[in-house]
């Protein structure tokens, strides 16, 4: 785990309809583009918006049952070191441990359950409040100058 | 009136072997994917049954996205047909590893690879 003390920052936030195409809007295009400006390279970018893509999609629908009468409530923080984006809905909450792992033989043919596991795996860390009805996705800035992809 | 745009388009056909181009960019819009998928189950359902799905225009997939090939393959092979993934950038790929799928999917670096596997067999 890294040290991000989350109480420390400082976070802008929004509170929207729960509607994917509004939070792609709203949330998920200004977002990426502040990583540009802040000099995240494609890498990282690509890891974000794979993230927060999904945990939007999961809030929509398994947090807020895709109920149009819901909200999505996103505060995040952002600097050229790391980036803090927190999504909550207005759901009761799930234990992430609970989730079954996709990758196992059993559940590899399935066509859903994949999403929190690609979160983890494209963010350096993922924290959860305690209800689990928020999830905060932390993206460190890779050091080392990113690869070129084709 | 605005003209919907084609998500799907099927580029040729080479003896039995459909190639279909994913045309967005981004898959990642649910509507989306259910069209996609419906495109293509109509290509399934008119008798295709070697598939190949050229991924070359896109940079960005969804955990439902991903679903909706499970879906198709196991619909393919429903009918003892078969799909291969083609063009799939490296970042995806990386998605595809990350989920062990790429040990699900045939998946080739291009679509003339993919057809020249589907004729030889």
């Amino acid at each position: 785990m890294i040290e991000i003390d989350l109480s420390k920052l400082t976070f802008h936030a929004l509170q929207i309809k729960n509607d994917l195409q509004s939070a792609r809007d709203q949330i998920v295009r200004p977002i990426l583009a502040q990583a540009a400006v802040l000099g995240y390279c494609s890498q990282d970018q690509f890891a974000l918006r794979l993230g927060l893509e999904e945990a939007i999609s999961n809030a929509y629908k398994h947090g807020n049952r895709c109920e149009p009468d819901r909200t999505l409530r996103v505060r995040w923080s952002m600097d050229p070191n790391v980036m803090v984006i927190c999504i909550a809905d207005d759901g009761e909450g799930f234990n992430p441990k609970n989730v079954p792992d996709p990758r196992v033989r059993e559940n590899l043919e399935k066509p859903s359950g994949r999403g929190l596991m690609l979160i983890k795996a494209y963010m350096t860390e993922l924290r959860f409040n305690e209800r689990g009805n928020e999830i905060c996705l932390i993206k460190v800035r890779k050091r080392r100058p990113c690869r070129t992809h084709t | 009136m605005d003209e919907k745009k084609p998500l799907v388009s099927v580029d040729r056909v080479v003896g039995k072997v459909h190639v279909a181009k994913v045309l967005p960019r981004q898959v990642l819009d649910e509507l989306q994917i259910i069209e996609i998928q419906q495109d293509l189950q109509s290509l399934i359902d008119g008798g295709a049954k070697r598939l190949v799905l050229d991924f070359a225009n896109v940079d960005h997939l969804s955990s439902s996205a991903l679903g909706m090939l499970i879906n198709l393959k196991r619909a393919i092979e429903a009918r003892q047909g078969s799909l291969k993934l083609s063009y799939i950038r490296s970042q995806i790929l990386k998605v595809f590893k990350i989920t062990r799928l790429d040990e699900v999917f045939s998946i080739h670096k291009t679509t003339d690879e993919a057809v020249a596997e589907f004729l030889k067999s």
